[in-house]
């Protein structure tokens, strides 16, 4: 055998070698940065965990190897099949089953480590959990159970398991202020009494967040998942750099440490690219007040025009700014819309993609399924990099975008989405906007674009459309 | 170890982190979610730890079960961000025939 075979717990052997496996973590979000070096990146950080499991697994003392066995086995197949089966529409459904075991792994963990603490306490070994063993304990306890359970909801709202408008229950605030004061206050009472802390408080508190997090999810709608997703994503990390203060262990403290900035990062784009706060998105559920200056539901002129016309005015154009919203992916569009695309592209018409950062369901979403339909990533532009081009462009093309292209953010102090960062199609040249029908989007609001002199509206469904004018434009 | 130093390493690591995860583009977000969910798959060695240790029947099921979750993360976190980014590393065929970008 290997002399390393048995590391000591706690050891400088072992923390040097976590060190090393955080150090890959650190230096693959690094390489991260760019499409081109970013999967090099992953395989350094799969090295780096393999390390840390290999590490962790020649422990002095480790035993029981069958359960271990056991549980890899179990978590390597659901993770094989589950990653090569999604659809990458189905990714945020994905990620947020993602956070959610993550969640309940570290909540698990802690229980067991008070069971620890307890079982130590009653053989003499110590006479109280250290607090600051037990403070962490009962961060990572409170805080993984909710991912665990949020999350939950986020999966099967986006899964369509369960409705995805905003559900809520009458005094839906006071029954989470009250649930989240009762969790405080049953911490306190743990952390006063670790000498004797009581196993079943401890329980209560698992159970009291489990339902919080169930409320805190549930009156959320679908188009704000963009937010709760990286918001979870924020929690299960802190909760591991937690449980990493009451295991001492370096690695967890910093892999953990890294997930949580990455989602409190994402956080607070998505909540700044709605224009809203989070506690906002968390505590407001938005289709619960569809606010003034709703659909008045008046006709208004516009002007509506057919897929050959829109091929003319595409394929005459210099520059074409196609915008897609989620819409474009629930019907299945990007292909079709790939091909409109280099239909254009062969007639020399120069096509990029305008990606607002709540596109799709996930930070970055859009990004990925255009990505699947093979639009080189050099194509896809950001919103603030696109705006200032937007007067030079001939022809923008809205596929099923709504709310992020209503110039009433910008013109109208009034409106409910007043302030909210957009896609500044209105800018262009000309707009031809392709939608079912003028209905308002997710905010509730006419879309003031849809009237514009220099719109013309496509009314039919994004994947007939962009296939029809594909072919038009062939035939030109 | 030292709380304190442990304090110290949670939040060089969080100015790391901030410094670091600033500069992915929009463009990989999705990538960079699913493969924090792997990285968060860390939590697997605190199961490891309770399995390897455990004598009591109910701590080797939390045990167990923790292990299954975070093996979850790690292999599933790892695959599809490595299947996502083959998205996007792949040479499109028809991009030779598209305009020249300014």
């Amino acid at each position: 055998m290997i002399p390393v075979a048995a590391l000591e717990p706690g050891g400088d052997a072992a923390t040097a070698l976590y060190i090393v496996a955080f150090s890959c973590f650190t230096f693959d979000v690094r390489r991260g940065t760019h499409p081109r070096t970013a999967k090099q990146g992953n395989l350094i950080a799969a090295g780096g965990m393999t390390l840390a499991v290999v590490t962790t697994l020649l422990l002095d003392g480790i035993g029981n190897w069958g359960l271990i066995v056991l549980g890899l086995a179990i978590g390597a197949a659901v993770g094989v099949i589950a990653s090569t089966r999604v659809q990458m529409t189905q990714m945020p459904q994905m990620v947020a089953l993602y956070n959610g075991v993550g969640g309940g792994a570290v909540a698990l963990i802690a229980w067991s480590e008070l069971r620890n603490g307890i079982a130590e306490i009653d053989s003499g070994l110590l006479s109280e959990i250290p607090l600051d063993t037990l403070i962490p304990i009962l961060f990572s306890a409170v805080v993984g159970s909710v991912s665990f359970w949020g999350s939950n909801i986020a999966f099967a709202k986006l899964q369509d398991l369960i409705p995805t408008r905003p559900l809520s229950v009458p005094g839906q605030q006071v029954v989470n202020a009250v649930l989240l004061v009762g969790i405080v206050a049953a911490c306190v009472v743990l952390t006063l009494n670790n000498d004797d802390p009581s196993q079943g408080l401890f329980i209560g508190v698992l159970v009291a967040a489990a339902l919080l997090g169930n409320l805190v999810v549930l009156p959320i709608g679908g188009a704000d998942m963009p937010v709760v997703i990286s918001l979870l994503n924020a929690f299960t990390g802190l909760s591991a750099a937690a449980a990493g203060f009451a295991l001492d262990n370096v690695a967890l403290i910093v892999a953990g440490t890294l997930v949580g900035s990455s989602g409190t990062i994402l956080t607070l784009e998505m909540a700044t690219a709605m224009n809203r706060s989070v506690a906002n998105i968390l505590f407001a559920g938005f289709g619960g007040a569809p606010a003034a200056g709703a659909s008045t539901g008046e006709e208004r002129p516009h002007t509506s025009i057919g897929a050959q016309d829109a091929a003319i005015k595409l394929a005459y154009a210099d520059s074409v700014v196609i915008v897609p919203g989620y819409g474009l992916a629930v019907a299945q569009a990007q292909h079709a819309v790939k091909e409109m695309a280099d239909e254009l592209s062969k007639r020399g018409v120069d096509v990029s993609y305008a990606i607002h950062p709540v596109a799709g369901r996930m930070p970055g979403h859009m990004n990925v399924l255009l990505a699947e339909a093979d639009v080189p990533y050099e194509k896809l532009r950001e919103m603030d990099e696109i705006n200032p081009e937007m007067p030079r462009t001939d022809v923008a093309v809205v596929i099923g975008a709504n709310d992020v292209t209503n110039p009433a953010a910008k013109n109208d102090p009034n409106s409910p989405i007043a302030g909210m960062p957009i896609i500044e199609v209105h800018e262009a040249q000309q707009v031809i906007v392709i939608k079912r029908s003028l209905s308002p989007g997710f905010a509730g609001i006419d879309n003031d674009l849809f009237y514009e002199p220099n719109t013309s509206m496509l009314f039919a469904d994004a994947k007939q459309a962009a296939g029809d004018i594909a072919a038009e434009v062939e035939n030109l | 170890m030292d709380v304190i130093i442990e304090i110290t390493i949670f939040v060089l690591a969080a100015f790391v982190g901030f410094e670091v995860i600033s500069k992915v583009p929009t463009t990989l977000h999705t990538p960079l979610m699913s493969q924090t969910n792997a990285i968060h798959g860390i939590v697997m060695l605190g199961g490891l730890i309770v399995v390897g240790f455990a004598d009591d029947g109910l701590e080797k099921l939390i045990g167990v079960i923790a292990i299954a979750f975070g093996m979850i993360n790690i292999v599933g976190g790892f695959m599809v961000t490595d299947r996502m980014l083959g998205m996007f590393a792949r040479k499109p065929k028809p991009a030779a025939e598209e305009a020249p970008k300014q």
